[in-house]
């Protein structure tokens, strides 16, 4: 299942959190071979883990790491906008209706499970922009993410791309709506109501009523 | 004849604010406009002074200071941690504390509906909007529905322009545009349709409509030729 989870509230899971850190350390230190820096615990972190990003997590029935990604409102500081508008044309985007996310890493334990878990994954995102009122999440990513996209059913409208063949790095738009939704539920075989679960259990919305029985 | 939306007519409104008062008029229009109970803009830390445009009742706000209810009011507590959009009922009132203060308040007329949208800014710049009403869950439900991308926008394109007014010598929001953003913005003064612009820039039209969108967010301006009109005022673009 999906957490959403506030990166100050990690500490409240931490198993969830540190193999979350440590998987990402391996996908993006290990195998991409990205610039990034990685913590004497093992735990790939940036400045962007520090201002508080909403993570969507897979949380495999041990508790640990499954798949995940980050997201912070690009009204604030981001990183496409801090370091990567030479893949925008120069362009910085912002907005309240589009969010960026970053770091999306499967965990190497996943396995058969891995197109489950990104699809999961990005299932949490269009349903966070659903509920949220937001238009569409803003990312940088690597090449052989592409074909993964494409077989989730969210494929990205790219932006602007670094370099060809498989080390370029693009910057990519996905639409966060309902047509998005059921794309990916189609394919991967994910029903809306789970998703729309996931939601509830970490928003739980409670009747106003109920608020002021003390 | 086309309907004007709600939104238009605030973006209306917003064009011609350029005082704190004015300000203060345009979100008690929001009342009005959205038929709800209350409309609040707090700016936490923009200017030298916290600054707040609000139609809550002065003797509320005296009351809330004295008995310091910020320690306790979920709303705080969850925007400052938060940036998505709140609805109250989402909110920890599990505390006796925060339950005591929400009696208090629908008794000084703050209502028992509440959406809350919390605004992040470049340097940590926090502020927070709200809008609530007395009404059941469901008719709240479908109004949230309807409007909270509205209230999205608002909020942010009400605190852009606080900025502008209380700290006009500060510009790291409005970052100026780029030279792909003002080509996008002349060739759609010039008529050119977005087919024809994303041709000429060589990129797709939908790569164009991010490009307009944050050229649009960053003027404040709701609409392309608003913000067309804007970038020209501005000596930003010109022919």
């Amino acid at each position: 299942m999906i957490k959403y989870i506030y990166g100050d509230a990690l500490d409240a899971f931490p198993k969830l959190r540190d193999t979350m850190f440590k998987d990402r350390a391996f996908q993006f230190k290990e195998r991409l071979k990205w610039d990034v820096a990685v913590t004497d615990e093992g735990h790939e972190m940036d400045e962007y883990d520090a201002l508080n990003p909403l993570y969507m997590i897979y949380e495999l029935p041990d508790g640990t790491h499954g798949g995940s990604m980050r997201n912070l409102p690009t009204t604030a500081e981001t990183m496409i906008n801090d370091h990567f508008t030479n893949l925008t044309d120069g362009v910085q985007i912002i907005s309240p209706l589009i969010w960026e996310t970053t770091r999306f890493c499967l965990s190497p334990k996943v396995g058969k499970l891995a197109s489950r878990v990104a699809a999961s994954v990005c299932l949490a995102g269009c349903e966070a922009g659903i509920q949220f009122g937001l238009d569409s999440s803003v990312g940088v990513f690597d090449a052989r993410m592409v074909h993964i996209y494409k077989r989730i059913g969210w494929e990205p409208e790219i932006l602007g791309a670094s370099d060809e063949g498989k080390d370029a790095i693009s910057a990519g738009l996905w639409a966060l709506d309902e047509a998005s939704k059921a794309n990916i539920c189609a394919k991967s075989g994910i029903s809306a109501e789970e998703v729309e679960g996931w939601y509830n259990a970490s928003f739980p919305s409670i009747s106003s009523s109920d608020i002021l029985v003390a | 004849m086309v309907a004007v939306t709600k939104l238009e007519t605030f973006l209306d409104v917003l064009a011609g604010s350029q005082t704190p008062n004015d300000i203060q008029s345009l979100v008690e229009g929001l009342r009005e406009s959205y038929g709800v109970s209350n409309a609040v803009y707090h700016a936490v830390n923009v200017g030298p002074m916290p600054y707040a445009a609000l139609t809550y009742s002065s003797e509320w706000m005296q009351y809330y200071h004295d008995q310091k209810f910020v320690q306790v009011d979920p709303v705080v507590k969850g925007a400052l941690r938060q940036f998505h959009p709140m609805d109250w009922k989402q909110l920890d009132w599990s505390g006796r504390g925060s339950r005591e203060f929400l009696g208090e308040a629908i008794t000084a007329g703050v209502c028992n509906q509440g959406l809350s949208v919390p605004i992040r800014g470049p340097n940590g710049q926090f502020a927070l909007f709200t809008i609530n009403d007395n009404c059941s869950d469901d008719s709240w439900e479908k109004f949230s529905k309807e409007y909270k991308r509205d209230m999205m926008l608002i909020s942010h394109y009400i605190h852009r322009r606080v900025v502008e007014i209380i700290v006009p010598e500060d510009e790291s929001d409005t970052r100026s545009l780029s030279p792909r953003e003002t080509d996008s913005l002349r060739y759609l003064s010039l008529g050119f349709s977005r087919g024809q612009i994303a041709d000429k820039l060589k990129i797709s039209e939908h790569t164009l409509r991010v490009y307009i969108d944050s050229a649009r967010h960053k003027l404040g301006a709701l609409n392309t030729i608003h913000a067309v009109t804007t970038a020209f005022s501005r000596g930003l673009i010109s022919f």
